[in-house]
């Protein structure tokens, strides 16, 4: 019942603004992939045209191997849920489940009892059992969200889009409905993509992630791929803190001012680049080789993590350093820092 | 849905401000409204119950009373459909003069209803530029079997048919102004998602769109009709005034109160006012209902 989804090369203008500059993707059956970017990079958008709610000015969006543009939106078979989940308020919980199943041809529409058990089952699915009769202002945010996800899906959909899903949701609710949401992928398998500005969600979440900016896919990949092996400086920068160092590449090593902070390279770009640090691959260390000197100025406490601020002589900002607990330097102390792990990006 | 039979206060805000507010209302309303309706039971309830009897069921009083709120009610009928297509076209799709139509829907309100009659009177006489086109329309048939015959003789002005048109006229504006911003808020994304689920057109129309819109629907017919009800101005000149045939009730209460009948012209206002507010009662019951169930969301 899942298909493949092939994105191929959709540009999108509005006016004269490009939404998406020449987009391409390509989507497993039963894969659930997220759209991640900051906001205005063309999600929604993206997600739009997926669904046939917008046309593309260039390319073409396949499911399986038929063009979307020959499917009219019934045809379609797309369970969309919408950011603001676009409920019918002057129908009940019942009532807009059973919207999609009762608007099919007659010939193909299931009998009353049929439908009645069809919804049934799926409130049951959602986990909000008994709430046939409520209206849309009688439900809570995270069961309206559900309400809207049961009525995508009463249609047996193709693929399955989601905006935001989570976006209008308290903390907590959200993190509930992603495991639980998680969950309900496995058990029913569509081919999914949903939208979400928030990483942390987009990379617990998704089999694969795809990350916009300004109208372009800036890298697809697993959820560890894109954070371990960023391809450019703004999905470094994205995903995540980050520390930021102005560097020179000579030979095998990096050099930040006339100190060599990292060796091993197998890059063969010499010149000046960008290092990009995580807090977490910054340790603080005795007399080493590739070490660099800092002052400590702050401590600050990050959840679970603790955290120091140093200030590196001819760097305007402080470098974020997560610590060790066994480690616990003082402020004004002058530390080492090695640098574990970096990305290295050739200065644009 | 059963109504609890319980009476109690809506709990006052903690915010202050009830008592004053409540003060005002209480006051304006006695004074503009309350104290002049009761001096209209008085003077009616002078008459007598004879007198009163006969007032209230006088063939041309009945005649009249009939035309005014059968008239009325179609009229708000018609503005209902078209008024309501009107809105949806202006605020659904751009066109030159939009704005201009736009404008032009509040002239009834703006225009004196003097103005209008004789207006409405010259185009549609049979020499005017409406009638004389319409005059060959005319045409007459006996449904079958049945003694009934329908028709329209070609002519409008001076006719029940020309106090619909004024009363039409002047009351369009009110559903259209009434639906526009209820049309204007309602949320794309739920159209998308009736397409989506598959209805075609009709059905989002009917069954997603439009159930929305209803409760302002309503109240665009409620003042529609309310305001036809009563209007005198701008009728009067179309409709020739024949008694029995189209002789509006505003315009016989008129006439008595120019006889000096001040009681039974009171009789007659009084029946107006009663199943004018007992029509309006019922139509807000109905939208309080559709309200409390659906709430905002
Ligand atoms: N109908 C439209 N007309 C004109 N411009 C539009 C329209 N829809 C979107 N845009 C523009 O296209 C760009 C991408 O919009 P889109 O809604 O896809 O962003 P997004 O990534 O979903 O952002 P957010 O996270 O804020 O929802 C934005 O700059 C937006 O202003
Ligand atoms: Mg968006």
């Amino acid at each position: 019942m899942s298909v493949a989804v092939t994105i191929e090369a959709i540009e999108k203008r509005f006016e004269n603004f490009p939404a998406l500059r020449g987009v391409s993707l390509d989507i497993q059956p039963g894969e659930l992939v997220a759209l991640l970017g900051p906001s205005g990079s063309g999600k929604t958008t993206l997600l739009r045209l997926i669904a046939g709610l917008e046309e593309a000015d260039r390319g073409r969006v396949l499911f399986g191997d038929i063009d979307t543009r020959a499917l009219s939106l019934r045809d379609r078979r797309i369970g969309f849920v919408f950011q603001q989940y676009a409920l019918f308020k002057t129908m009940n919980v019942a009532d807009n489940i059973a919207f999609g199943l009762r608007s099919r041809p007659r010939e193909e529409r299931p009998i009353a009892s049929e439908i009645s058990k069809r919804v049934k089952g799926l409130l049951e699915l959602v986990q909000l059992p008994g709430l046939e009769k409520r209206y849309p202002s009688q439900l809570s945010g995270g069961q309206r969200q559900r309400v809207a996800l049961a009525r995508a899906l009463a249609i047996e959909p193709r693929v399955l889009l989601l905006d935001e899903p989570f976006g209008a949701l308290d903390a907590k609710v959200r993190k509930d409905l992603r495991a639980w949401l998680r969950e309900l992928h496995g058990r029913v398998g569509h081919t999914t993509v949903f939208v979400t500005h928030d990483q942390e969600e987009a990379l617990e979440l998704a089999d694969r992630v795809a990350i916009l900016n300004a109208g372009k896919i800036e890298q697809v990949g697993s959820a560890d791929d894109v954070y371990d092996h960023p391809a450019t400086p703004f999905v470094c920068e994205f995903l995540g803190e980050v520390n930021k160092l102005p560097v020179k590449v000579v030979g095998s090593q990096a050099f930040f001012g006339d100190r060599p902070v990292l060796g091993g390279l197998s890059q063969n770009q010499g010149g000046p680049a960008s290092l990009y640090v995580r807090p977490q691959h910054l340790r603080i260390v005795d007399e080493t080789p590739l070490a660099l000197p800092g002052t400590v100025e702050h401590l600050r406490r990050n959840g679970p993590l603790r955290r120091a601020e140093v200030a590196v002589e001819g760097l305007k900002k402080r470098l974020d350093v997560d610590l060790a607990s066994q480690v616990a330097p003082a402020i004004g102390e002058r530390v080492r820092l090695r640098i574990t792990h970096g990305n290295l990006f050739a200065a644009a | 849905m059963t109504t609890t039979a319980s009476f109690r206060w809506r709990e006052p805000s903690i915010l202050p401000g009830f008592g004053l507010a409540m003060g005002i209302t209480v006051t304006a309303l006695s004074l503009i409204v309350l104290i002049p309706l009761a001096g209209l039971f008085v003077k009616a309830a002078s008459a007598g119950p004879a007198d009163i009897w006969a007032v209230a069921t006088s063939p041309r009083t009945l005649a009249a009373l009939r035309l005014s709120f059968l008239g009325a009610l179609f009229a708000a009928l018609v503005n209902t459909v078209f008024g309501l297509i009107l809105a949806w076209v202006l605020v659904r799709y751009d066109f030159p003069g939009r704005r201009l139509i736009d404008a032009a829907v509040d002239l009834p309100f703006a225009l004196p209803t003097a103005v209008a009659g004789i207006s409405l009177a010259a185009i549609y006489a049979p020499n005017g530029w409406v009638g004389s086109w319409l005059a060959p329309l005319a045409f007459r048939f006996t449904i079958p079997f049945t003694d009934v015959s329908i028709g329209f003789d070609g002519k409008v002005a001076y006719t029940p048919l020309g106090v619909m048109v004024a009363l039409i006229f002047i009351g369009l504006p009110f559903v259209v102004r009434t639906v526009q911003p209820v049309l204007e808020e309602l949320q794309s994304d739920v159209e998308e998602a009736a397409a989506l689920l598959g209805a075609n057109r009709l059905r989002t129309v009917f069954r997603v769109i439009l159930p929305p819109v209803l409760p302002a629907l309503l109240t665009g017919f409620v003042l529609a009709f309310a305001r036809a009800v009563g209007e005198y101005g701008s009728v009067i000149f179309i409709a020739g005034n024949i008694p029995m045939v189209s002789e509006i009730a505003p315009l016989l209460i008129v006439i008595r109160l120019e006889q000096f009948d001040y009681a039974g012209a009171a009789v007659m206002a009084t029946m107006m006012l009663l199943i004018s507010f007992a029509l309006i009662l019922a139509v807000n019951l109905v939208q309080a209902r559709a309200r409390r169930r659906f709430g905002d969301v």
